[in-house]
């Protein structure tokens, strides 16, 4: 490796920070409702669709109203798709005369898609038609990006106001999340897909006659449109099979580095919102430099590991013993973990390398990122919904540190925000330790098992780390299109999303009620570097104290066994 | 019962918006503005389609540039992308690549010691990749110049002239589009013996 190839590394995190920033403040107009940039153009288009909605946007929710009204809007979602990807095959935009998906994997995707995880237990260009791949899966990459900022941004209130017991309005959330920011990025960003070669089409497959005179089909499809919202809305549902590794997904570097930018950038940009609403932007930096650090140092360890090389390929008489399996020569080592680390970091999930065959270490680190629960940026308003329940926990630490009631931001943590805030951050590790153990324990969970050995325990980590964390990305060898995989990865991802987003707006809930207690000479500053060091390091801790036996009889294992000359 | 009412309105409206007029208004700027790439950067000949420059071929003759190893069945099935998902100690990927190694070192004369490039040996992750390393096109010069009776250092010039570099210098890998130079040797013939 020389050092240029570090440059990257160094590039992404200046370009984020600054769009971020600048998002950051944006979204805080949008959802304060104030004027911004784009209000003359789009206030019309908002308005009309309130008339249609019969919404009044100056109707405020309670905690539990805007709960309801999320809950409801995901079962719609949820319906809706199965049925659609039922009835694909009597509907039009079918070029490939596609039949009805399977049951249970209709279930899967539907879940999957609408809890924003992105799990996908079928192959793409082979399983849906180009409808289901608009109306269902392009429609889900929106709402359920929508419907994770809208409780991000209550919660933010929560902290934000005083004795009130209102939120906001899910619906008007909802709808500015939509066509105040994730339409206009997609737009952007879909254009700029499609310039480099991302197809945009509607015709069906091609029939190519290749040069050595062999029969190639070649799927295509409306494919730029959906990849722009699956990388900004950190869903990471690709349209084909091999996801962004495909060259109509993701064809060149410049396409690359705008997914990886993509899938950062809203979840980057929710803690400078949080910071611009709160009235106090060196709290939002905090809360970013937090996410940043365990970026970095993520990249640093994941780039050693990979880098290092498989000496069991040098052996035989690979050059180097460059771990160049599951990743594109245009991708090269750097760039594939680097969006690896980014797209577990988030929750979205996209890949342009097959996380499988990377090395043990690496892909021990992709599995950390994911369980520790989405706080490293972290899926699109989840993200900061996670790293807020870990900042509640890290305060409630300081509090017994220096005997003070604990309090976060001005406000009284109490028992209840307590509780609420340890459901956000252990349900996920819950669902995953005690799914892999059903799973390793069965004959139907080992059954699907692409690998032998311990990587075969971590392709099982992997599977429920990714649906319990939303997260949707996977070890792609796993065979998740069986019956035990559709139906308890359904289950991880509906209650990884719920347990985070119905606590946190019970937080929130609890929050807006009460008053704020003006900092004083005792109060514990949680904008300092003091305070950025003891999240991160409660983070870690959490994290290494929850996985780190099962880690070690999966990856870690495996490593030294590679070390020691084994295969399996 | 008021909220499931709007929510079933808003779900319907939004349906509407995000998942036909978006795709569609974007598929039709695309096909003004981009209607090469966006209909996939297709390669015609005549009235064929050869394949599309962004997806990559399988190439078995000497006289070709070979690509990397596919993991789709069958292999460059841009029908069905995929990886071979194997981890780094499956056995059954020692296995494929010692074979591959043993294969590319007898096609192109190397010593039996020669370290070969991982990307000539290594499955790509989606099965198509376009692309190999400039490495790895080097070591082929030889064993295409020889079957086409052209000079290497003119296959060298032309593999030269295909190379892609990453964005602005940082963002990616240099690489040689596959399919494109072999289609450049392919006309470069055509003209010597028309010369």
């Amino acid at each position: 490796m020389i050092i240029t190839d570090l440059i990257p590394v160094l590039v992404l995190p200046c370009v984020l920070t600054v769009l971020a920033i600048f998002l950051g403040e944006y979204m805080a107009k949008v959802f304060n409702g104030e004027r911004t940039l784009l209000t003359p153009l789009l206030n019309s288009p908002e308005q009309f669709l309130y008339k249609i909605f019969g919404v009044n946007k100056n109707d405020e929710m309670s905690w539990k109203t805007y709960s309801w009204a999320f809950i409801v809007f995901n079962i719609i979602g949820i319906v809706a798709l199965f049925l659609l990807q039922i009835l694909q095959g009597f509907l039009p935009f079918n070029p490939q005369k596609l039949g009805p998906v399977h049951w249970d994997i209709a279930l899967n995707t539907a879940i999957s898609f609408v809890t924003n995880t992105n799990w996908q237990a079928y192959s793409g260009e082979q399983t849906m038609s180009y409808l289901t791949q608009m109306m269902g899966l392009t429609v889900q990459n929106f709402l359920s990006a929508a419907v994770g900022i809208a409780p991000a941004i209550a919660l933010i209130r929560g902290f934000a106001r005083k004795e009130t017991s209102t939120l906001g309005n899910f619906w008007v959330d909802l709808t500015r999340s939509i066509i105040y920011i994730l339409l206009p990025l997609t737009l952007i960003w879909s254009l700029v897909f499609v310039s480099q070669g991302v197809v945009q089409t509607l015709h069906p497959q091609i029939d190519a006659l290749t040069l050595e005179g062999q029969k190639q089909i070649i799927s295509v499809g409306p494919v730029a449109s959906q990849e722009a919202i699956k990388q900004l809305g950190t869903n990471g549902g690709g349209f084909f099979n091999a996801n962004s590794s495909h060259p109509f997904e993701n064809p060149t570097p410049l396409t690359d580095f705008m997914a990886v930018l993509g899938l950062l950038l809203i979840p980057a940009a929710l803690p400078f919102t949080f910071g611009a609403m709160l009235k106090n932007r060196r709290q939002g930096w905090a809360i970013y430099a937090s996410m940043l650090m365990l970026f970095i140092i993520g990249v640093g360890l994941i780039i050693g590991t990979e880098v290092q090389g498989n000496p069991l390929l040098e052996k035989i008489g690979v050059m180097g013993g460059v771990n160049m399996e599951g990743k594109e020569v245009r991708c090269g080592i750097i760039n594939s973990v680097l969006f690896a680390q980014s797209t577990t970091a988030t929750s979205c999930g996209a890949v342009n390398s097959m996380h499988d065959s990377l090395m043990p270490l690496s892909g021990l680190i992709l599995i950390f990122n994911i369980a520790i629960g989405e706080v490293i940026f972290g899926g699109v308003g989840t993200g900061l919904i996670s790293m807020l329940a870990y900042a509640v926990l890290t305060m409630f630490i300081a509090g017994l540190m220096i005997g003070r009631t604990p309090e976060f931001i001005g406000k009284k943590l109490e028992s209840f925000e307590m509780v609420m805030s340890i459901i956000i951050i252990l349900s996920p590790a819950l669902l995953l330790l005690v799914l892999s153990s059903i799973a390793i324990s069965t004959q139907a969970g080992l059954s699907s098992l692409n690998n032998m050995g311990s990587h075969g325990l971590s392709e099982i980590l992997y599977a429920y780390a990714s649906t319990a964390g939303n997260n949707g990305s996977a070890f792609g060898g796993l065979n998740a299109g069986t019956l035990f995989y559709t139906l308890t990865t359904s289950l991880a991802m509906l209650v990884g999303r719920f347990s985070t987003v119905i606590p946190a707006l019970a937080i929130a809930g609890f929050l807006a009620t009460k008053k704020i207690v003006p900092a004083g000479i005792a109060t514990f500053p949680t904008t300092g570097v003091l305070f950025i060091v003891m999240l991160v390091s409660v983070v870690v801790i959490v994290g290494a104290l929850t996985f780190f036996p099962v880690l070690t009889l999966g990856p870690f294992i495996e490593h030294l066994q590679i070390f020691a000359g084994k295969a399996f | 019962m008021l909220q499931v009412k709007r929510a079933v309105i808003v779900f319907v409206s939004f349906s509407l918006l995000c998942g036909l007029v978006y795709p569609l208004g974007i598929t039709a700027i695309a096909q003004i503005l981009f209607p090469y790439q966006s209909r996939g950067s297709l390669l015609i000949s005549g009235n064929q389609c050869i394949g599309s420059e962004l997806i990559g071929q399988m190439f078995t003759s000497p006289k070709y540039f070979h690509g990397r190893p596919s993991a789709t069945d069958p292999a460059y099935n841009a029908g069905g992308s995929a990886g071979s998902n194997l981890g780094p100690s499956s056995a059954q990927l020692l296995e494929q690549v010692k074979e591959r190694i043993a294969e590319m070192r007898r096609e192109n004369g190397l010593s039996p010691a020669t370290p070969v490039p991982a990307d000539m040996v290594l499955a790509s992750a989606s099965g198509l990749d376009p692309h190999i390393s400039m490495r790895s096109a080097m070591l082929q010069v030889r064993r295409v110049a020889g079957e086409r009776g052209l000079p290497e250092a003119e296959v060298e010039l032309l593999l030269r002239h295909y190379v892609e570099t990453p964005l602005l210098r940082m963002w990616g890998q240099e690489r040689v589009n596959v399919l494109r130079l072999n289609m450049a040797l392919d006309t470069r013939g055509n003209n010597h013996t028309i010369n």
